[in-house]
């Protein structure tokens, strides 16, 4: 099977990435190859294996549940495009 | 100064034959003088080098300098530094100061390294050849028409022409080690969790390790020694304990036995690599060593394992980037969705575009099992056949890279033919071995790479393995003709 110019549409969206007309049509050919080339991995039958995650099989650490970190909220807000009274400001969401 | 290695320089600066400040301006004109060229360093703060060498030196004079004190190197611009721009390659990132610093850079802060600059690399570490950075290729130092090899293609350059002594570097798919390869260094890429993941920037979270790229063995093992440890801040770092990386480094190894993977040496190998890897073997059996020839059955299909895995994990971790925390905000966006597409339409080049909709695309309602959940059981496949060869060798060895440093913009419109440059180095990182690129001797004027892959934790035997190749032979000397 492979991706139609719908198809990439709608993968862009999902990933939040506006594309041009020009571009959709690269994209079609671009991740058609890339699918192409992940389909060789269908030559191995993996039905009776179990997935892997993490490379030496390690489970998550836990930690006390204690605070660690001060606030930084005003160095952190320093950095981004559009605060206003420690509040980071997009266009307006509810009319 | 810039023809020596780091143990020789701390050497000098030990015994007063130059400051670190001095050795340090040195560096900074010679990057004044080359950079131009190469594009390998992307931010330089000159004053800021220059306070950092001026403590190194009174660290000195007050007798609390360790080896690494004073010795200017350069770090990957994936690694967050406080206070000084850390773009990751990206436009995105174009005017990210950092709040903070990354483990890897305290650390080595920690141990007085003076740090020249940032250099470039491939877009969010996303590539095999250093051309998709936002700010333009980095060129091979060895010939200036070819790519350095990448992701960490800044770092390479900038070791390989002396612009700085060591770099820091990341391997994801193979990112230290086949620029290392590919500019004649030696490259390290520890086992995962070895070295701390934290503000380094993400691409892919289960792949993603730091390490040090060098001139020297020794060198490798100076400042990984400086960098690996447990870091309660990083969820997956080891708790291993560190072993001393110098002692045993000059081990003999009389009755080594490495294993040869019969589908590292097959088509697709350049004949002039070929010739320089028998060379390299040739050396080994003169120092001892004995060679079982063994089959990894499933690595072939380590390259559209890697290519289904590593997009997936990039485009959960570049969901952050999103126009309101930090990084590039479109201009004038009409309503929430276009301040998100446009955003990230401006802010992400057309490699890093590619592997999100990859990545979204197999983590999407209906193709998660065929890609996602089949590219993870492949990797355990990948990862068992390494667990039965080191139940028979010590360690493996084969090429780092299929050929040497290739022409700039020869493969850079065609994704899967750059994506096959990695075939001898992914399979590591789908099952979180270390690994090492050291130079054999060059093709046809061109670096070759040796790559070591060793079990787990067992960074040491591969830097005590290299290091005898380095006693034995002089390949790692080699320096580029136009960079004296």
């Amino acid at each position: 099977m492979s991706l139609t110019r719908t198809d990439v549409d709608k993968i862009a969206f999902l990933a939040r990435i506006q594309l041009s007309d020009a571009e959709n049509d690269r994209y079609v050919h671009d991740l058609n190859g890339i699918l192409a080339l992940a389909e060789q991995m269908n030559a191995v039958d993996t039905a009776d294996i179990s997935p892997m995650a993490h490379p030496l099989h390690m489970t998550q650490r836990l930690r006390p549940d204690q605070v660690t970190e001060p606030d930084q909220r005003e160095l952190f807000q320093g950095i981004a495009p559009a605060v206003e009274a420690g509040l980071y400001l997009v266009p307006k969401v509810i009319e | 100064m810039h023809k020596k290695t780091i143990a020789e320089l701390d050497r000098g600066l030990r015994q007063g034959d130059y400051s670190s400040v001095e050795l340090t301006q040195h560096y900074l004109e010679r990057i004044e003088r080359h950079n131009p060229r190469l594009n390998a360093y992307i931010t330089i703060d000159a004053d800021r080098t220059l306070a950092a060498a001026e403590r190194a030196d009174s660290l000195r004079r007050l007798g609390q300098a360790g080896p690494l004190t004073g010795i200017p190197i350069a770090h990957k611009d994936i690694f967050c530094t406080k206070g000084l721009k850390t773009s990751c390659g990206s436009r995105m990132l174009d005017a990210f100061i950092a709040p903070y610093n990354a483990t890897v850079v305290e650390r080595l802060d920690a141990a007085g390294v003076v740090m020249l600059g940032k250099t470039n690399m491939d877009e969010f570490a996303m590539g095999s050849s250093n051309e998709t950075s936002w700010y333009g290729p980095v060129r091979n130092p060895w010939d200036e028409t070819r790519v350095p090899g990448g992701s960490s293609g800044g770092s390479a350059a900038a070791v390989a022409a002396r612009l700085c002594a060591a770099a820091t570097g990341t391997d994801t798919g193979g990112s230290i080690r086949q620029p290392a390869a590919l500019c004649g260094l030696t490259g390290l890429k520890p086992t995962y969790g070895r070295v701390s993941r934290w503000g380094m920037i993400a691409f892919a979270s289960s792949l993603d390790q730091a390490g040090p790229m060098t001139h020297t063995a020794e060198d490798a093992a100076l400042l990984l020694q400086a960098m690996a440890g447990f870091d309660p801040k990083d969820s997956t770092s080891a708790q291993e304990p560190v072993p001393d990386y110098l002692t045993g480094i000059g081990q003999d190894l009389k009755g080594l036995r490495i294993g040869l993977p019969q589908e590292y040496f097959g088509a697709g190998l350049d004949a002039g690599v070929a010739a320089s890897i028998e060379a390299a073997l040739a050396e080994y059996r003169r120092l001892g060593a004995e060679f079982r020839d063994i089959s990894l059955p499933n690595s072939p299909l380590s390259v559209p394992t890697y290519y289904v895995v590593a997009p997936a994990e990039c485009s959960s971790n570049l969901a952050r980037f999103d126009g309101v925390r930090y990084g590039h905000r479109c201009h004038e966006p009409r309503d929430l969705t276009d301040l998100y597409t446009r955003s990230r339409a401006e802010g992400f080049g057309a490699e890093v575009k590619r592997r999100i909709m990859i990545g979204t695309y197999v983590l999407s309602a209906g193709y998660y099992d065929a890609y996602y959940l089949k590219a993870q059981k492949l990797r355990h496949l990948i990862s068992d056949d390494f667990r039965r060869a080191f139940a028979e060798v010590d360690l493996i060895l084969g090429p780092t890279s299929p050929t040497t440093a290739f022409p700039l913009g020869a493969k850079a419109d065609d994704p899967v033919a750059m994506y096959l440059n990695d075939i001898y180095t992914i399979a590591t990182n789908l099952a979180g071995l270390p690994g090492l690129s050291l130079p054999a001797a060059p093709a046809a004027g061109l670096p070759v790479g040796l790559q070591l892959i060793g079990d787990y934790f067992q960074e040491a035997r591969l830097l005590n393995v290299a290091h005898k190749l380095q006693e034995a032979t002089d390949w790692h000397l080699a320096s580029p003709p136009h960079f004296d």
